[in-house]
């Protein structure tokens, strides 16, 4: 069974971000594998332990310099990586043509992984076009996941703690969500191992992805500006409460 | 001749309030006055919703029927949609960035590989731009969407809702649309928890968070929070640490990975205000901050702050509901 796992180099989420161009960032910050990924990498991992012959593959598109995210999750215990080198920015209906060419010029997937949405760009779509593209059916945040052979059950979680539980036939997408699991770190012999394994390198222009007519591009970034200037609330706590009740009532009208 | 249509969540057969901010959203962004405004509606009956539909400026209300044991299979929603969208002519489809949409709007996308953008904070049909944030809250991206059917996931609550004035609004035409034959065999639904009443409110949707972090210190301290929550029809949120710590389930998490929200107001308690615990609460509307250490990030970065053990504060707080 191939095990595919779609992983994402992004900005550190604690990283300054400062804007160029007023379209894009500096990215002389440091980059990571997407958190959302380490989980759907950990869960790959383990099952493909539960079965015989069975490979886990990381892929992702980025500059040369996403090798180190490829590289975390062979440490991670992905038994080897495809990168997609381009330069350019894409959006997620191309990358997902990018990744569906890359899983099919090496195998058959049983399982697509990705992580339910990554920090950077936060477009929460990707699994749901690579699934469309391959006609494989997709679950999303997903909490829980139990494979056979032929149908893999899962629980999606809603919000306030609720599930929906589908069962999906075989292949399937997944889009892995933080209550998954809890990733094992690596090691440094697991460091040491993952220097050994491989990571197969295409280049974007080989492999002739047909354009869209649909598309989504950055006209502007902005930082986010914080306008809040705090006022202090003063008192013993009955006075305190007395004045957040104010506060609730006649400037959030909210009771 | 422009189409907008509008997904719309109910709640137990009601409108969820979070709805009307979308609509106002559609409807004060149209390009052309001659602009439609459908209400596509899945789980409800409509002629209890319709008033109120038209209140806020929806000109057409599609019915959405599907077969029964289907109602909850996100594939077969996609698919009815898909077909409504072709019937209608419909060029532009918002829905709400809630649980549902996550799951609806991107299969909506994906299958007509068309343009969409989640968690939209402002929307510019003219130009068929979306404003998300990006790098964890850090940044407002402005995104062009270029194709036949754009799609944009609302972020609850940016938007206040404004309705129409009597003398303007006109009756919506009311139609129908027969989804009974749309079925998935890929993707079955074994059990659904949508029904399951939760007592916690949902927190994308929620007017009032109280947030919990490092200083509520345990998990039968959460329990204060939830019981002022539950005077104020507020949701319970949590720091990552109060998450991590296993006081609380990570569901109830707001920031960089855990829910994005935007209340009226937030109200965090003994939380310090990290980076990543800001990328999901930085759009809210009043930050009220309560904290035991003035030096903590986020006091620096509230509308109000309170030098104080919030779980004090909090108490109080409920007692002034027990008594009044």
């Amino acid at each position: 069974m191939q095990i595919y796992v779609c992983v994402k180099h992004v900005p550190d989420s604690a990283a300054n971000i400062t804007i160029l161009d007023k379209s894009r960032i500096d990215e002389n910050v440091t980059f990571l594998l997407n958190p959302y990924d380490e989980h759907a990498i950990t869960e790959a991992v383990r099952i493909r332990d539960t079965f015989q012959e069975s490979e886990v593959i990381a892929v992702c598109i980025g500059k040369d310099d996403a090798e180190k995210t490829i590289r975390s999750a062979l440490a991670m215990g992905a038994d080897r990586g495809l990168l997609v080198s381009s330069n350019d920015d894409h959006d997620s209906i191309e990358t997902a043509r990018v990744l569906k060419a890359a899983i099919e010029r090496t195998g058959e997937p049983a399982l697509i992984f990705t992580g339910k949405e990554s920090i950077d760009a936060e477009g929460m779509q990707t699994m749901f076009r690579l699934g469309a593209l391959f006609d494989f059916p997709v679950a999303t945040n997903v909490i829980k996941i139990d494979v056979d052979e032929t149908r893999a059950v899962i629980d999606s979680e809603l919000s306030g703690g609720n599930v929906n539980t589908y069962e999906l036939s075989l292949p399937c997408v997944v889009g892995a969500g933080r209550g998954l699991n809890t990733p094992k770190y690596p090691t440094f012999p697991d460091i040491v191992k993952s220097r050994k394994k491989t990571v197969k390198k295409f280049i974007f222009a080989d492999l002739n992805i047909e354009p869209s007519k649909a598309s989504m591009s950055i006209v502007e970034l902005e930082p986010l500006k914080q306008a809040r200037s705090p006022k202090e609330i003063t008192g013993d706590a009955s006075i305190v409460a007395q004045k957040i009740l104010t506060i609730l009532k006649e400037e959030a009208k909210v009771i | 001749m422009e189409n907008i249509g509008i997904i719309i969540e109910t709640d137990n057969g009601k409108i969820k309030e979070t709805n009307f901010g979308m609509i106002t959203l559609a409807r004060d962004n149209k390009a052309e006055t001659e602009t439609e405004l459908f209400a596509f509606v899945m789980d409800a009956d409509v002629k209890v919703l319709k008033e109120d539909l038209e209140s806020f400026g929806i000109t057409k209300i599609v019915d959405i029927s599907l077969a029964k044991e289907q109602q909850n299979n996100p594939v077969v929603r996609a698919k009815a949609l898909i077909n409504v969208i072709k019937e209608f002519n419909i060029n532009t489809l918002f829905g709400l960035s809630t649980a549902m949409g996550k799951d609806l709007l991107p299969r909506i996308a994906a299958m007509l590989d068309a343009p969409l953008v989640m968690d939209c904070i402002n929307v510019d049909l003219e130009q068929n731009f979306a404003k998300t944030s990006q790098y964890s809250g850090k940044t407002i991206a402005t995104i062009k969407l270029s194709g036949d059917v754009l799609l944009f996931g609302i972020r609850p609550n940016t938007v206040a809702p404004v309705n129409i004035q009597i003398k303007t609004q006109t009756l919506a035409e009311m139609l129908k649309f027969d989804g009974e034959e749309f079925v998935s065999s890929s993707l079955r639904v074994v059990k659904s928890g949508e029904t399951d009443k939760n007592i916690n409110i949902n927190l994308a949707e929620a007017d009032v968070i109280i947030a919990g972090g490092r200083g509520i210190q345990n998990r039968e301290n959460f329990v204060i929070l939830s019981q002022c929550a539950e005077k104020l029809n507020a949701a319970v949120g949590a720091s990552r640490v109060a998450v991590d710590s296993g006081w609380v389930p990570y569901s109830m998490q707001v920031g960089q990975t855990g829910e994005k929200v935007s209340p009226k107001v937030y109200i965090a308690c003994g939380i310090s205000g990290s980076i990543q615990h800001f990328a999901g609460m930085k759009t809210s509307g009043i930050v009220i901050a309560i904290n035991i250490d003035e030096n903590a990030a986020i006091m620096s970065n509230c509308d109000y702050y309170v030098k104080a053990d919030a779980l004090n504060i909090i108490l109080e707080l409920t007692k002034l509901f027990n008594n009044g």
